[in-house]
């Protein structure tokens, strides 16, 4: 090791190192600071791709919704919905559609605790609530992993303030385990209760079905109740054949709207854009720091560029007086090469330290998870490749110095 | 001497040009960063009413569950019930009172031509108005008489009053919505406070309402009801055991001039949750709170984490591309070591040297500073483009921030400059003249 050290004229070098402290220290600390900054800026990212990634259950490519907000006095509300709903199935192209109170990822919906025993005082289980028909599952394309899906005699009507709840629900796999530890096949057949007292009994259990707000920790627990709202503003979820989706957002629009003048058909939408809305901010986010990472690293390996060819330039006579001396064009640039590792060596201790502090101060004040070691090596390892790709051109530049210029009076 | 320090700063650079460039360059993008971020938390966290925002306070009273607090914090809910909220602002205790709360209808406009449309409202007492300085194109609000009378009147946006009547003052007029008539009082001007600090509930930046209404007409149920609404009790069926209930959806704003008005006011409320505590609701009778303009916008977070964290970040990058800067200079100015020797011995003083240094540095941040505004022009236009409108507002340059960008580009050049100018002063002249 020690002959190592010598061949390599560590010693040497880091005395030279310490006649120009202060651009060596400059590099170091701004190679610390990138260190810091990338690996959380890369970490923050991954958080938010993983989030973007959960799948939301539903068949996202083939599917939309519209809004049906109906004004007219004396409106009956019952046999339009079934009319409506009617018209839409046997629009040749669909292959479901069902009334529905909220859209998942959409920012906003209903929301009930759930409990596996009765009692004011027991703090439920937070899920999403979606009122569905039996067409429900059909129409948003869920996976039905265990138990059945509801039959047509157990729909029910909600009015307007109604309390009550149906007797049967079909909830998610992720609720199934937030009630039954973990166990989700036990869940089935079981009863639950919802409002404290009222009993439920799980029918079924689908494989995922996301809750409308994508920021809440529970965003996989739902569950599907059998109701059709008796509303004035209700919404109309719709699956349409692969490929057809943008040819029948618009055409039953149009049908619906020229079917009854006294209601409004707005905000048709479909699922995929619903997604992207909903994770806008994250995406935009994401953009922003893949940026900066780049951009950092580019200003820190200029600067590298910039400081070695500065010393490179005032070391031209010292260069060739080694190069005078016998020293071959490589052992000149392994020269500046291994000094400029040892420097980024010094910036990447600091650096890591840094990176864990700021990730300290992240996950106190944003209430972000702990940053994870492999990022912090990975990190560390593409710097130390930056710093040696940055100061290769210099090297070159410098190896190329010819012993001539030793002998002449000018550096 | 201040244009010949130009001058030679300006011959400085041109000989190294590559370094200058590299340096303009990281300033510029480090401020240009700075800026972008700076801006979106600046006008997110800016005071939307700053010449009262000290006297009007939103009320928050612990109606939550006996057996857990409303949040993790054990702070009161965000909003009132139904029940505490009117009885408070019928109390009548405050300077001016606003109960209020979300809600939508459906206009159809007298023309049958023209399709019926959904409008975003909001239901408010007369109060409203002349509390948060709402400026009127034509006409005025509604007066406490009509709210009590529940009368229909409406206020609607200028917007709205364009699509309707086609700009012209409308007051009188009436607007069909939710299936009745109602009598347009005023017509609000261009008004669009940044944050919507009266209503957080529902998107902080979310742009001013349509139309507004008598809060007490709720109860009528004529128009539907929007906004947020939680419970923690189970209700009974049935609109009036909705309004009897223990869920929340009501906010109350009050105007309280001074102190004495504030402490009074305080002590009210508690009055009030002391008597609720007796009939069995309240479990927390001294967890109330009147925070104002600023302290609930703080409180309800309405600088979202992310806007924050990239202002950290951005500042972390601005810094080391000062780091890069200070490199650079260094490298710079101990390269013309030869020439400052040169004029130290023509009988230039360490303090000429300075100061030409340090102009020449500033000269670089100058340029780094407008180079660093453009970007942040362009970074806001991107800022627009990726989070879409609720941020429209938010992402203009004023003529403080303008000034901000350039002021620091300069400031932090000079800094950068400091040590480097320290140092090129050391020179000794003789060391120089003798290599030549």
């Amino acid at each position: 090791m020690l002959e190592l050290v010598a061949r390599l004229e560590l010693g040497p070098m880091f005395r030279a190192l310490m006649r120009n402290k202060i651009g060596a220290l400059l590099i170091a600390l701004q190679i610390a600071l990138t260190l810091t900054i990338m690996v959380n800026a890369i970490f923050m990212m991954q958080e938010r791709s993983q989030q973007m990634a959960r799948a939301s259950g539903l068949d996202e490519t083939n599917t939309f919704y519209l809004s049906n907000t109906v004004f007219a006095q004396n409106y009956n509300l019952k046999t339009a919905l079934q009319q409506d709903l009617q018209r839409i199935r046997q629009t040749p192209g669909v292959v479901d559609a069902t009334q529905i109170n909220a859209i998942p990822l959409s920012g906003g919906g209903w929301s009930m605790g759930l409990q596996t025993k009765p009692g004011d005082d027991i703090e439920g289980t937070g899920t999403a609530v979606y009122m569905v028909d039996e067409h429900g599952i059909n129409a948003l394309g869920v996976e039905l992993i265990a138990g059945e899906n509801f039959q047509n005699s157990d729909i029910g009507w909600r009015e307007e303030g109604s309390t009550k709840w149906p007797p049967k629900t079909i909830i998610s796999q992720a609720l199934a385990e937030a009630l039954f530890e973990g166990d989700w096949k036990n869940a089935l057949g079981k009863t639950v209760y919802i409002e404290n007292h009222q009993p439920v009994q799980i029918i079924g259990i689908m494989k995922t079905l996301q809750a409308p707000w994508n920021g809440w920790n529970g965003v996989e627990r739902s569950m599907l109740v059998p109701q059709q709202l008796d509303n004035k503003g209700s919404r109309f979820f719709i699956r349409t054949e692969p490929g057809r989706r943008d040819e029948l957002m618009p055409l039953i629009e149009k049908m619906l709207a020229e079917s009854d003048r006294g209601r409004i058909i707005r905000n048709v939408t479909s699922m995929e854009q619903t997604r992207d809305k909903s994770y806008q901010e994250h995406q935009a986010t994401n953009t922003i720091l893949l940026t900066v990472i780049i951009v950092l690293t580019l200003i820190t390996g200029f600067g590298i560029v910039g400081l070695a060819m500065f010393s490179i330039n005032r070391r031209t006579r010292q260069i060739g007086t080694r190069r005078a001396l016998g020293a071959s064009q490589w052992q000149v640039m392994r020269y500046f090469m291994l000094e400029n590792l040892l420097i980024s060596f010094a910036g990447v201790i600091l650096g890591a330290a840094g990176a864990v502090g700021l990730n300290i101060w992240l996950v106190a004040t944003f209430s972000m998870s702990p940053l994870s070691p492999v990022l912090l090596v990975i990190g560390v390892v593409a710097l130390l490749i930056v710093g040696q790709l940055a100061v290769s051109y210099p090297a070159l530049v410098a190896s190329k110095i010819s012993p001539a210029t030793a002998t002449r009076g000018r550096a | 001497m201040f244009s010949y320090y130009v001058k030679l700063a300006y011959l400085s650079c041109k000989r190294t040009w590559g370094m200058t460039l590299l340096m303009v360059c990281a300033i510029g993008l480090g401020i240009g960063a700075s800026m972008t971020t700076i801006t979106v938390n600046y006008l997110m966290s800016a005071n939307p009413i700053p010449h009262k925002s000290e006297q009007l306070f939103y009320v928050q009273m612990d109606s939550w569950e006996p057996n857990n607090t409303y949040d993790d914090n054990g702070d009161a809910p965000t909003q009132l019930t139904y029940r505490d909220a009117t009885y408070l602002w019928q109390a009548q205790k405050a300077k001016r009172q606003s109960i209020q709360s979300g809600m939508a209808a459906v206009i159809e406009p007298a023309d049958k031509e023209v399709l019926p449309f959904m409008v975003q409202g909001r239901a408010n007492s007369a109060d409203f108005f002349p509390m948060f300085d709402v400026p009127f194109l034509y006409g005025s609000g509604w007066d406490h008489q009509a709210d009590l009378k529940k009368e229909r009147v409406i206020v609607i946006n200028a917007e709205l009053n364009e699509r309707l009547f086609g700009g012209k003052d409308s007051t009188g007029q009436t607007v069909r919505m939710a299936g009745e008539d109602y009598k347009v009082t005023g017509v609000i001007d261009r008004w669009n406070p940044k944050p919507r600090f009266y209503d957080t509930s529902t998107g902080s930046f979310n742009d001013v309402e349509d139309v507004f209404v008598p809060f007490s007409l709720i109860t009528e149920q004529k128009f539907g009801r929007s906004g947020n609404t939680n419970c923690w009790k189970p209700t009974e069926s049935g609109f009036q055991a909705f309004l009897d209930s223990e869920c929340i959806w009501v906010q109350l704003w009050v105007e309280l001039p001074t102190a004495q008005d504030k402490d009074a006011y305080f002590s009210f409320m508690n009055a009030y949750a002391k008597e609720q505590h007796q009939y069995g609701r309240f479990a927390r009778t001294d967890n109330n709170k009147l925070r104002d303009v600023m302290q609930w916008l703080e409180y309800a977070e309405v600088v979202s984490d992310d806007a924050s964290m990239m202002m950290a970040m951005s500042l972390m990058f601005l810094l080391v591309c000062l780091l890069n800067t200070v490199g650079l200079l260094l490298a710079k100015f101990l390269g013309k070591a030869s020439e400052i020797g040169v004029r130290q011995a023509l009988g230039a003083s360490r303090n000429d040297l300075f100061i030409q240094h340090l102009i020449e540095s500033g000269c670089i941040g100058l340029a780094g500073g407008l180079l660093g505004l453009i970007l942040a022009l362009l970074g806001l236009e991107a800022i627009k483009v990726m989070y879409g409108d609720w941020i429209r507002d938010l992402a203009q340059l004023d003529f403080t921030l303008v000034a901000m960008a350039i002021g620091l580009a300069i400031v932090s050049a000079l800094l950068a400059g400091l040590y480097p100018t320290w140092r090129a002063c050391q020179v000794q002249p003789s060391v120089q003249l003798k290599s030549q």
